[in-house]
């Protein structure tokens, strides 16, 4: 459980141009734990994810997952990472293995080994039975549990999903809440969970708050709400960020 | 992973295979593949076969009709299209997010594009059989191992045009502006070719032409092709060819390079 296998970002700044989208951000995620990123639309969550996993390089700073330096060796990182991106990345032409075969390719994994492997992520998520059937016919749901399956077929010690929630309805919500939490739970994954609606955010969690670019409160749900002396997440992002509006974190039913 | 050959067979497996899946789906790729070429071939050389005669030149022993002599050119067509094509999907997957997933996995980046070209040129080969076996039942006589000799060559013309492709969707943002590829790097490529005419009869009207067709790599890839299925081979434009594909693959590669200003807005976007 400790920092070392997990994540570690140190004073990492990105710009798009001349708009500074991260400034000197430093954090620390616990390893098997499973750690809300909290921010409102624009915070930075997406490009803070997309640092995380290489598909951009920081202007400053360093990223370190697992112990591996993601600036220098972002091979060895990205090799024990899941990821599951905001914007859905199914091939829907495809079918539910076929997608599972191709991401398993991709991270070296094939034959029985690949199929075992596929058949018991598939399992896990809910979507035994279903190989066969096309992405495109699943619902959003499910597409994001295939997903999810997806990222967990080389089984990554750590699994970083970018509001995989946008767009379902609540009980698939819900259910996926569960199931992620049940896998850092049982299989000790190191997740980190980009959102910004508070009530995905467990009572046990990691939080951190980003806003405007910045960690705004870091740790525990129970130290957050000490240090901000509130109650619920809600109130204690709101007393972070002076921002409660539209653009603010949302409880998941009024979504 | 580094050090696993078996990981990196694997990918480029998974990738190929993947390619290969999308093609078979995508029905209508194909037939429009076959589609273009043909009425090219059928109809246009029909047309032009009284006005444009062909004097002997390399590497044909003899007089050959109009037809004959395009059929390189329209299959080195064929390749320009699916690399464009192949440019397109690349577009479409970063829009659409698959190109993150390609993006994210463990083999080096270079090598991924490397799988990716590779599919799109097997994919680009099945359709030039296609077309060369409905070229050669129709109309047109080819030599009988010029289609065994003409493989090799396709691969290194089909990496090219789609290592050309894939710089060009490395520097476009939406699908959008796809639209600009047709009309600004298809239409002069193969126009300012030998593909439809000899260079001596671009020089005959326009020096100027004559010079931008010869220096057009697409000008190469035909020859190379044309010189290939009468089992020769143009070395020099085999050269520039695979010169061109290293340069537009280097090129390719930086675009899709983390660091780059493109590769950030389109991982943001």
């Amino acid at each position: 459980m400790s920092v070392e296998s997990g994540i570690v970002v140190s004073g990492v700044s990105f710009a798009y141009g001349r708009r500074t989208v991260l400034s000197e951000l430093s954090l620390a995620l616990r390893g098997g734990r499973l750690t809300a990123l909290l921010g409102p639309n624009g915070a930075g969550k997406t490009t803070l994810i997309a640092l995380l996993c290489g598909l951009v390089g920081a202007e400053r700073g360093t990223i370190t997952v697992l112990g591996q330096d993601m600036g220098r060796n972002p091979r060895a990182g990205l090799a024990r990472m899941g990821i599951v991106f905001q914007q859905q990345t199914l091939d829907l032409d495809l079918s539910v293995l076929q997608n599972m075969r191709y991401f398993a390719a991709l991270r070296g994994l094939a034959g029985r080994a690949a199929d075992a492997r596929i058949d018991t992520c598939l399992a896990r998520m809910g979507l035994a039975g279903r190989a066969g059937e096309k992405a495109r016919l699943l619902n959003g749901g499910h597409r994001r549990r295939l997903e999810i399956a997806r990222a967990l077929v080389h089984e990554p010690a750590v699994l970083i999903l970018d509001e995989p929630t946008v767009g379902l309805d609540v009980p698939s919500r819900d259910a996926l809440v569960r199931h992620v939490h049940a896998l850092c739970a049982e299989d000790g994954i190191t997740v980190l969970w980009a959102t910004h609606l508070v009530d995905e955010v467990w009572d046990d969690d990691d939080l951190v708050v980003l806003h405007e670019g910045r960690v705004r409160a870091a740790g525990a749900v129970r130290e957050v709400l000490a240090q901000t002396a509130t109650a619920i997440v809600l109130d204690a992002f709101a007393a972070l960020t002076g921002d409660a509006d539209d653009a603010g974190p949302e409880r998941g039913a009024a979504t | 992973m580094k050090r696993d050959p078996q990981a990196y067979r694997i990918g480029l497996q998974g990738v190929v295979w993947r390619e290969a899946l999308r093609f078979i789906h995508q029905r209508e790729r194909f037939v429009a593949a076959l589609v273009r070429p043909l009425i090219w071939l059928l109809v246009f050389a029909a047309g032009f076969r009284s006005v444009l005669g062909i004097s002997i030149i390399e590497p044909y022993e003899t007089y050959i009709t109009y037809e004959t002599y395009i059929v390189p050119g329209l299959v080195a067509m064929i390749q320009l299209f699916n690399g464009m094509q192949s440019s397109l999907t690349l577009v479409y997957d970063a829009e659409m997010g698959g190109m993150r997933v390609l993006l994210t996995s463990p083999l080096p980046r270079w090598y991924l594009l490397l799988c990716k070209l590779l599919g799109g040129v097997v994919v680009s080969i099945f359709q030039v059989l296609a077309f060369l076996l409905i070229a050669e039942l129709v109309i047109v006589d080819l030599p009988p191992w010029g289609v065994v000799a003409l493989l090799p060559v396709l691969v290194i013309s089909g990496l090219m045009l789609g290592a050309l492709g894939m710089l060009l969707s490395s520097t476009i943002r939406q699908l959008e502006n796809f639209a600009g590829i047709m009309n600004f790097v298809i239409f002069p490529m193969f126009f300012l070719s030998s593909a439809l005419y000899p260079l001596w009869r671009m020089r005959e009207s326009s020096e100027l032409i004559y010079r931008i067709c010869a220096l057009n790599p697409f000008t190469h890839a035909v020859e190379s092709l044309r010189f290939a299925v009468y089992l020769q081979a143009n070395l020099q434009s085999l050269a520039i060819v695979a010169g061109c594909a290293v340069v537009f693959f280097a090129l390719a590669v930086w675009g899709y390079d983390p660091k780059q200003s493109l590769m950030r807005r389109r991982a943001l976007s």
